[in-house]
Formats: C-alpha cells, sequence, structure tokens
C-alpha cells in the first residue's frame, strides 16, 4: 500500500510536470539515440568493406614477385621479379593446401576487332583463374588447360572490351587483333563493376598464360600468382606452404631473403578492418559527446528545477512524509524519465538506421552492445542527477527545505 | 484535563557567520487538551520559531519539549515524521499547497505517507475534510484557481485530514483580507469545539481575541499570559 502510493505520487508528479519531464527525457533521447546511430553507422562501413573484401575470395592467396615493397620504398615493380611459370606449376604440383592455381601475365595493349580498335589491358591466366577469382562467362566459354598448353590464339573479352569492339552484337567466333597477332574471340565475362580502387574492371582481354608470355609479352617472368586456398583458415598455413615450395624452386639458401612475396586475403581484410574500426572510434568519439551532451541537459533542468523541487519537499516532510518516502519518490522519477527516455532513444535509432539502410542505402548495424551502454549512461546521468538533491534536500529539515530559495 | 503540551526551557540560537541570533531564550509552555491558544508579539519576537518547535518542522538548541506524554527530542526521524503526520495538522500563513496540484490531491498527501495502515479510503477522507472547511465544490481546483481564503481553507482540510488532536496555525490570516479571516478564524473556532487543541500565531488584537488564552512573546520569552473570561465572539 505504501510502495503503491509513492509511485503513484512519483507518476502524478511526472505527468504534472510535463516540460520538465520531457526536457529530461530529451537528454537521455538524444544520448541514447546519437550513441546508437552513430556506431551503428560505423559499425555498417565496417561490414561493408569486410564483405567487399570476402566476396573477392577471403580464401585467396596472392605471390607477388619480389620487388622491395616489404622494404616499404620501392625499387621499382619487377627489379627483382623472378616468378616465373614454372613456379604456378610447382605450386599445383606439390602445394596440398590449394585447390586452385593460375598464373597472371599481364600485357597493356590495343586491340583491333570489328571495325574499331581499343587500349585494354590482356591478361595471361590459367583456366582455373576463373575458379580462384570467382569469375564466369556469360556467352561462349574460357580456354581450357590444353589451349594453355598449346599457346593457343583464343581471348575471352571483358564487358567493357566487348560491348565496345562489337557494340550490338555477339563477339563470340569473331577475329580480333592484338599486337598483330589474330586472336579467336571464344568467350565473354560476366561484368564486376568497379573495383574497390575504382578502375573497372571489366576493361580486361583474357588469354591462356603462355600465349600471353610467349606470343605478346615475349618475357619470361609473370606478374602475379594467384592460388584458392582450401579454406580461409588454412590461407596462413597455405601462405608457409607456398613460400617453402618457391624457396626450394629458387634455390634459396637459409638465411637469404625471399624473392618474392605473398600474401593473402586475409592480410588485406585485416588491415581493412583495422581502417575501419579506427573510423567507427572516430564516430564512437562523436557519439560520446552527444552523451555528454545529453548528460549535461539533463543535469541542467534538474538543477534549475532544484529550488521548487526543495521547497516541495518540504511541504512532504511538514506533512509527515519520511526522507526515505521523499527519496523512492524522487528516484522512481529519475528512474523513470530514464527509462522511457532510453527506450525513445533506442526506438528512434532503430528508426533512423532503418532509414539510412532502406532509404539512404547506408549500412548501419546495430550492436546490443553500444544499447546497453548508452542506456546505462544516460540512465546513470539522469537517475543521478534527478535523485542527488532530492536526496539532500531529503535530509534537510522540514522547515529549512520550505525556507529553501 | 490533561497536557498535551509541555515545554520547558525551549532555547532556539540561530548561527549566522559569527553572530547567534537567541530566536528562543528559555519558553516554558503547557496546554491543555482542547484549548484555543493565540500567540502575540513584534515580529521577530521568535513566534513562528517555538511554532516550528511545536510542531515538529524543527529542533530546538536546548530545553525539554514533552507532547503528550513523550519526550519529543527522544524521537528518531521517522517517529519525528510519524508526529507531523498524525498527531499535529499545521497551516503556515503562505499556504504552502502544491502548485499544480487539485485541492484533493493536496489533502490527501498526509493520507498517502500515513505508516499506521489505518487509512482506508484515503480520497473519501480527502473529500470530507474538504466538506468539513466549507470547499466541497471546489476539489478539482488547483491553487492558482482559487482564492486566498479558499487556499488557506484547502491547508486547514490538509492538517485536518489525518485526524491531529493539535493544530498549529503560524499567522493564517496574515495573507487574507478582514472578511476572509474572519471566516478562517470562525472555522478554527468551530473544530476547537469539536475537540481539537488549537494554537494560532498572530499579531492582529481582534484575530486574538477569538481565543480564550493569550500569550505574549517578545525577544524570544513569553513576557505574559492573559486568561479571558465570558464570552468571546461568534
Ligand atoms: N533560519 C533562520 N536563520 C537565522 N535567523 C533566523 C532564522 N529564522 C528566524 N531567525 C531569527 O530569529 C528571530 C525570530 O524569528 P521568528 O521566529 O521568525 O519571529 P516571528 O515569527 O515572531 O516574527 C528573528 O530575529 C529572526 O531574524
Ligand atoms: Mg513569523
Amino acid at each position: 500500500m505504501r510502495l503503491r502510493n509513492l509511485l503513484k505520487i512519483a507518476l502524478k508528479s511526472l505527468t504534472k510536470n510535463r516540460m520538465r519531464s520531457l526536457l529530461t527525457s530529451l537528454g537521455v533521447i538524444i544520448g541514447v539515440g546519437a550513441v546508437i546511430v552513430m556506431i551503428a553507422i560505423g559499425q555498417g562501413a565496417q561490414a561493408d568493406i569486410e564483405q567487399q573484401i570476402t566476396a573477392l575470395g577471403a580464401n585467396m592467396v596472392m605471390v607477388f614477385p619480389g620487388s622491395s615493397w616489404s622494404h616499404g620504398v620501392s625499387q621499382g615493380a619487377g627489379s627483382r621479379n623472378r616468378l616465373t611459370l614454372d613456379d604456378a606449376e610447382a605450386i599445383r604440383e606439390r602445394a596440398t593446401l590449394v585447390t586452385a592455381v593460375s598464373a597472371e601475365v599481364r600485357v597493356s595493349a590495343q586491340v583491333i576487332g570489328g571495325d574499331s580498335n581499343w587500349s585494354t589491358s590482356i591478361q595471361g591466366v590459367d583456366p582455373e583463374y576463373q575458379e580462384v577469382r570467382d569469375w564466369s562467362t556469360v556467352a561462349g566459354e574460357f580456354f581450357t588447360a590444353r589451349d594453355v598448353r598449346a599457346k593457343a590464339k583464343v581471348a575471352v573479352l571483358g564487358k567493357t572490351v566487348a560491348d565496345n569492339l562489337f557494340p550490338g552484337s555477339d563477339p563470340v567466333g569473331e577475329r580480333i587483333r592484338i599486337r598483330n597477332t589474330p586472336f579467336k574471340v571464344i568467350g565473354v565475362l560476366e561484368s564486376k563493376g568497379q573495383s574497390a580502387y575504382g578502375s573497372d574492371r571489366d576493361d580486361v582481354v583474357m588469354v591462356p598464360a603462355t600465349t600471353a608470355l610467349y606470343r605478346l609479352s615475349g618475357g619470361r617472368y609473370i606478374n602475379r600468382i594467384f592460388v584458392s586456398a582450401v579454406s580461409t583458415e588454412a590461407s596462413k598455413a597455405t601462405e608457409d606452404e607456398l613460400i617453402a615450395i618457391l624457396r626450394e624452386e629458387h634455390s634459396l639458401e637459409p638465411g637469404e631473403d625471399d624473392d618474392f612475396r605473398v600474401r593473402s586475403q586475409a592480410e588485406f581484410l585485416e588491415t581493412a578492418t583495422e581502417t575501419s574500426r579506427v573510423m567507427t572510434l572516430l564516430l564512437g568519439a562523436v557519439a560520446a559527446v552527444s552523451l555528454v551532451v545529453g548528460g549535461i541537459g539533463i543535469m541542467n533542468i534538474m538543477l534549475v528545477s532544484v529550488t521548487e523541487r526543495t521547497r516541495e519537499i518540504g511541504i512532504r516532510l511538514a506533512v509527515g512524509a519520511r526522507a526515505s518516502d521523499v527519496l523512492v519518490q524522487f528516484l522512481t522519477e529519475a528512474i523513470v524519465l530514464a527509462l522511457v527516455g532510453g527506450l525513445v532513444g533506442i526506438l528512434l535509432a532503430i528508426g533512423v538506421s532503418v532509414f539510412l539502410d532502406r532509404v539512404i542505402g547506408m549500412t548501419a548495424i546495430i550492436s546490443p552492445g553500444i544499447v546497453a551502454l548508452a542506456f546505462c549512461f544516460s540512465g546513470a546521468v539522469g537517475v543521478f542527477f534527478g535523485y542527488y538533491p532530492a536526496r539532500k534536500a531529503a535530509r534537510l529539515n522540514p522547515i529549512d527545505a520550505l525556507r529553501y530559495e | 484535563m490533561s497536557v498535551v503540551i509541555e515545554t520547558s526551557g525551549l532555547t532556539k540560537v540561530y548561527q549566522m557567520g559569527e553572530v547567534e541570533v537567541h530566536a528562543l531564550r528559555g519558553v516554558d509552555l503547557t496546554v491543555e487538551d482542547g484549548e484555543f491558544v493565540s500567540i502575540m508579539g513584534a515580529s521577530g519576537s521568535g513566534k513562528s520559531t517555538l511554532m516550528n518547535v511545536l510542531g515538529c518542522l524543527d529542533r530546538p538548541t536546548s530545553g525539554e519539549y514533552i507532547l503528550s506524554g513523550k519526550n519529543v527530542s527522544e524521537l528518531t526521524p521517522n517517529e519525528f515524521a510519524e508526529v507531523r503526520n498524525t498527531r499535529i495538522g499545521f497551516v503556515f500563513q503562505v499556504f504552502n499547497l502544491l502548485p499544480r496540484t487539485t485541492a484533493l490531491d493536496n489533502v490527501e498527501l498526509p493520507l498517502l505517507y500515513d505508516h499506521t495502515g489505518h487509512v482506508r479510503d484515503a480520497r473519501a477522507e480527502a473529500v470530507a475534510a474538504l466538506e468539513r472547511v466549507g470547499l466541497g465544490d471546489r476539489i478539482t481546483h488547483e491553487p492558482s484557481q482559487l482564492s486566498g481564503g479558499e487556499r488557506q481553507r484547502v491547508a486547514i482540510a490538509r492538517a485536518l485530514v489525518n485526524r491531529p488532536s493539535i493544530i498549529l496555525a503560524d499567522e493564517p490570516t496574515g495573507n487574507l483580507d478582514s472578511v476572509t479571516s474572519v471566516e478562517i478564524m470562525g472555522l478554527f473556532k468551530e473544530l476547537n469545539s469539536q475537540g481539537i487543541t488549537i494554537i494560532i500565531v498572530t499579531h492582529e488584537h481582534d484575530i486574538a481575541e477569538y481565543t480564550r488564552r493569550m500569550i505574549e512573546m517578545k525577544d524570544g520569552a513569553i513576557i505574559r499570559e492573559t486568561m479571558r473570561a465570558g464570552r468571546q465572539p461568534e
């Protein structure tokens, strides 16, 4: 009965002082809402980046020639270039943690076909490249291992090249010339759009690695080796395996530096995740400011009303309220305001996040931990500033509380 | 007749920085059950200070205060609150009603803090108290919607609602015009005739005329007592 009376008193007091109640909850709402939305945006961006990189194949491992980007300052790509088709072959034969291997030879060239010509990047690869990069053809087909062995003069066009050389018609079966060598178009690749760095991934012509090396570039060395590890978890072990195989291939003595570099997509992922974590942290700092601003709002409105409330406490004490009765009332008021404000803030944040997600197309991920944190902080500020002045007043003589100004 | 209030050597000293203000300098006062007492005196003579001590709103610096046989200085804070809640009704010059709160809710307030558990229906008792002071038709009005006299009636209803045996009123007519003052004094007189002990502070002689016993204070002490025989104004 008594507790029910006290709760009744608290709720009545809240509805009686609507403006004060509203302003107090507003502080909590701003604090909670802003923090949740900020962090949701940060984590959304992080997830976006991770997803983009994972889409490239999280189990992909790449071998680069041993130019010195390992030492920070580039000494020129390929300055110690010692990656060959034999290396790719050795990996294919001996690596156990690998499901697909493809060499990559890159040549820039003018392609003549149809009635026009087009400058593009020629990529000499193996058929397994399709598996490693998860890149299929939409027309015709990709070349085979036999084409590679035969250095066949066949080409698969990227979407951009196909559209430019053969607008409106099917390029499969057509003839093109690359550096004066005739090629037969046997397929068209599906469109991949822009890369993470903004270049057009469809502006490419794929030919067998051997063809590119012996008929187009005329060199000995290849640019990269792409490897698919059996799983993402195995990518570190795969790296070690590749290093062992290549060191043996290159007859490197123990203690001698690698003349190649191995990097897994998982490492890229780590770097990118690290970057976006920094961003989330930054947004978090902004959010923390909102929390503090919200907290100050709560504090202000509570302190402004302290005179009026002290007199109110005096009246209550004078008619027989115990100090503990007054405290229960004020604590209840503060908790109710903090809870209501917190819930509204959370709902608002969810609304804004959904809006960003659906309408603006930004990824926003609400994390329960942050929701709890924001809720607890603003709640604590609300309760502290609602309760602490009341505690001081409730300890006064009734007459001193009545006289307070 | 039994003694309800008995003080001996009550003093109250306010410390104002370096200066000590002796608001009460040894007050000995005995009030019997059912008495109607007025306290008079110049401003600053210590009337309010004495009333606050008697009303358990404040504690004296020294001296004894026996309320219905109980030594008040030995009460715990919660027992102190209970005395204010159930034994004494206090009426202030400035009403001290909760703002933006209906007359009914204001009057109901003491009942909500009742710890004895004897309150059955707080609403009904609050309405009854308002009817007793003649405000049965104003129960949903807020203080700002009431006249000064009506506000003081609400305050008196609040003082009455928990059926105290004593009502203390510190200049209850100080903020009221003379016609309203007469009405309020009539109300106190009626309550007194129903058996409630009443002590009021006033500095107007014609208000004090309503009481049988007049006490005069000066510089924190009682200097004169007058018992009036015969009829008092109706
Ligand atoms: N809270 C206080 N602090 C300091 N001095 C006070 C306080 N209350 C009253 N006084 C002083 O005590 C004396 C008596 O005051 P009070 O009892 O209010 O007189 P009255 O009600 O007779 O006018 C006055 O001199 C007044 O200034
Ligand atoms: Mg006074």
